[in-house]
C-alpha cells in the first residue's frame, strides 16, 4: 500500500479516539474530551472527522466525503484523496454504496441505512459557547441540564424577526437529556437526525467528540406557539426539478440572474440519471 | 508460564485487527441487544477471545485495568502487560474491568464518572457463560422498538441505568460472541 499506518493514525491514538466513541456512544450528545492530533491539514478543514473515520474505518469499508453537499469541492477531494493513499480503502460518490460518509455540513438527502456511518466536521460542538463563554460554566450548564439560555436565545429570535430566525446549526435535545449542536447542517436536515445509521461528531480544534446512535429521539428546541419548522428555498431545483431537496442559490451573472440546485450533488446526478428535468436542464446551463 | 504463551496470542496484523474488532465494538455500543462475532487475539485461559480481543483493542498505557477474581492469574497479567502495557489496578481506579458477573463484584465500586465529565466511568467487560438474544427486554437510544438480551443481574444493571447520564457501561463476552450495554438503556423484566 504505502508508507503509512493504516488510515495514516498510530494505533495508541486510535485506541484513545476509539476510547472516546465508545463513552460519546453511551452519553448520547454529551461532549467527550479527547486528545486531539495535529493532522496533515489545518484546523477548519475538517481535522476532528478525519480523525474519528481514521478510528472507524476498516480496510473493507467504501468511503464518501461531501462538503456541504458536494463530492467534487477542495475539502472533499482532498480528505477522500488522503483516505484513499493513507488507508486504501475503497472511494465512491454514491451515498447508496458508501458504508461510511464523512460530511461538512449536510445529511445527504438519501436516506441512509443500518449498514452506514456517518462522520460530521464539527466546527464549535458547544452549542452554549456563543451564549457563555467559559468552558467551566458551560459544563456546569450541561451537566445541571440547565439549557434556560438556549431558549431565551430562541425567544429574542422571535422577538427581534417574529420568527426563529437561527437557520443552520440548529440546537437539538438529544435522548432528552443534551442540548447538542448537530454540527452547521440546515436546519432542514434536523428532521433526519433521527436516522438508521450511527451519528459519530468530531471537533478536532475544540477536541471533543460526541454521538447519536441509531433511532435516538432527537428533538429540536422550539416552542409550543412557534413549532420547529425544516425551511429551504421556495423552489424546485433548476436541473433535476427535485421539490424536497435542500437547495443551493446560485448566482449566473452581473443582471441578477440566479439558478437553485441541489446541494446534494449525488442525489441531483443520480435524479438527473433517471430522466428527471429542472428549469434550465435543456439550456445546458451546467 | 512458557514465554511462549506470553508473547504469542496478540493480534496478526494490529491496524487491521484493530479496526475490524472495533468496528464490532462501536456497533454492539451502538446497538444494545445485537451480538457480533469478535475475534483477532488469542489470550491465555480463562479470558475468552472476545475480552482479550477487546483488551487489545482499546487498552493501553494510558488505561488502568482491573483484573477480577479468577481472571487475576499470573499469566492473564503478563499476557496483558506484554501487549497493552496496561497497569493493572484496583476495582475503584479502574478504566476497564474484566471478570465474571459474580466476580467484578458490586457496581459501587466502580467509578461511574462526575456530572460533569460522565465519560470518566469504568467499562465493564462481563465474561458470560452464554450470550442470547432472549430474556430482558431493553429500549433506548440504539434501539428500533425493543431488543431482548440475557442480562447477568437485572436490578443491578437498572440501577446503573438510574443514574443516567452518571454510570458504568458493559461489554458482555462469551467466547467469540460480544453484545454491549450502555448506561443509556432502560431495562424491563421479562413477562
Amino acid at each position: 500500500m504505502n508508507e503509512y499506518n493504516f488510515a495514516y493514525l498510530d494505533e495508541q491514538t486510535k485506541r484513545m479516539i476509539r476510547r472516546a466513541i465508545l463513552k460519546g456512544l453511551a452519553v448520547p450528545g454529551y461532549q467527550v474530551p479527547f486528545a486531539s492530533r495535529e493532522m496533515p491539514m489545518p484546523y477548519g478543514w475538517g481535522t476532528g472527522g478525519v480523525q474519528v473515520s481514521a478510528a472507524t474505518l476498516t480496510p473493507d469499508d467504501t468511503f464518501k466525503v461531501i462538503d456541504q453537499g458536494a463530492d467534487d469541492t477542495t475539502n472533499a477531494v482532498s480528505i477522500r484523496k488522503f483516505f484513499e493513499n493513507t488507508a486504501g480503502v475503497e472511494t465512491t460518490e454514491e451515498t447508496e454504496k458508501a458504508t461510511v460518509i464523512q460530511t461538512r455540513h449536510r445529511i445527504p438527502e438519501a436516506k441512509l441505512t443500518g449498514d452506514q456511518i456517518i462522520v460530521y466536521q464539527v466546527p464549535i460542538p458547544e452549542p452554549l459557547r456563543f451564549l457563555e463563554p467559559r468552558e467551566t460554566e458551560t459544563r456546569k450548564m450541561h451537566s445541571l441540564e440547565e439549557y434556560g439560555l438556549m431558549h431565551v436565545k430562541l425567544y429574542e429570535d422571535i422577538s427581534q424577526h417574529g420568527a426563529i430566525s437561527t437557520s443552520y446549526a440548529y440546537p437539538v435535545k438529544v435522548s432528552e437529556r443534551y442540548v447538542m449542536d448537530p454540527s452547521p447542517i440546515p436546519k432542514f436536515d434536523n428532521p433526519k437526525l433521527e436516522m438508521d445509521a450511527i451519528q459519530l461528531f468530531g471537533a478536532g480544534r475544540e477536541q471533543r467528540i460526541y454521538a447519536v446512535p441509531p433511532h435516538t429521539k432527537v428533538v429540536s428546541l422550539d416552542f409550543e406557539d412557534y413549532p420547529f419548522e425544516a425551511t429551504k428555498a421556495d423552489h424546485p431545483c433548476d436541473l433535476c426539478g427535485a421539490e424536497d431537496s435542500y437547495l443551493d442559490e446560485v448566482i449566473m451573472d452581473d443582471a441578477g440572474n440566479r439558478m437553485f440546485v441541489c446541494s446534494d450533488t449525488d442525489f441531483c446526478r443520480s435524479r438527473r440519471a433517471q430522466g428527471h428535468e429542472g428549469r434550465l436542464s435543456k439550456e445546458g446551463a451546467v | 508460564m512458557s514465554a511462549q504463551t506470553q508473547f504469542s496470542g496478540g493480534f496478526d496484523n494490529a491496524p487491521i485487527d484493530a479496526a475490524h474488532a472495533f468496528r464490532a465494538a462501536m456497533t454492539v455500543m451502538a446497538r444494545p441487544g445485537e451480538i457480533r462475532l469478535i475475534s483477532g487475539a488469542q489470550p491465555p485461559a480463562p479470558l475468552s477471545v472476545a475480552a482479550g480481543t477487546l483488551l487489545l483493542t482499546l487498552c493501553d498505557p494510558e488505561t488502568r485495568v482491573h483484573l477480577a477474581g479468577d481472571l487475576d492469574t499470573g499469566t492473564v497479567r503478563q499476557w496483558l502487560t506484554f501487549h497493552t502495557g496496561a497497569p493493572i489496578s484496583e476495582a475503584p481506579e479502574a478504566d476497564f474491568a474484566v471478570g465474571s458477573w459474580q466476580e467484578l463484584g458490586p457496581l459501587s465500586q466502580y467509578r461511574s464518572g462526575t456530572p460533569e465529565y460522565p465519560d470518566r466511568s469504568t467499562t465493564l467487560i462481563v465474561e458470560c457463560d452464554d450470550l442470547q438474544q432472549a430474556g430482558a427486554e431493553l429500549t433506548g437510544p440504539g434501539i428500533k422498538d425493543t431488543a431482548r438480551l440475557s442480562l447477568p443481574n437485572v436490578p443491578a444493571l437498572r440501577a446503573n441505568a438510574a443514574l443516567y447520564p452518571l454510570g458504568c457501561d458493559f461489554f458482555f463476552t462469551s467466547g467469540d460472541r460480544l453484545a454491549a450495554l450502555p448506561r443509556s438503556t432502560q431495562i424491563r423484566v421479562e413477562g
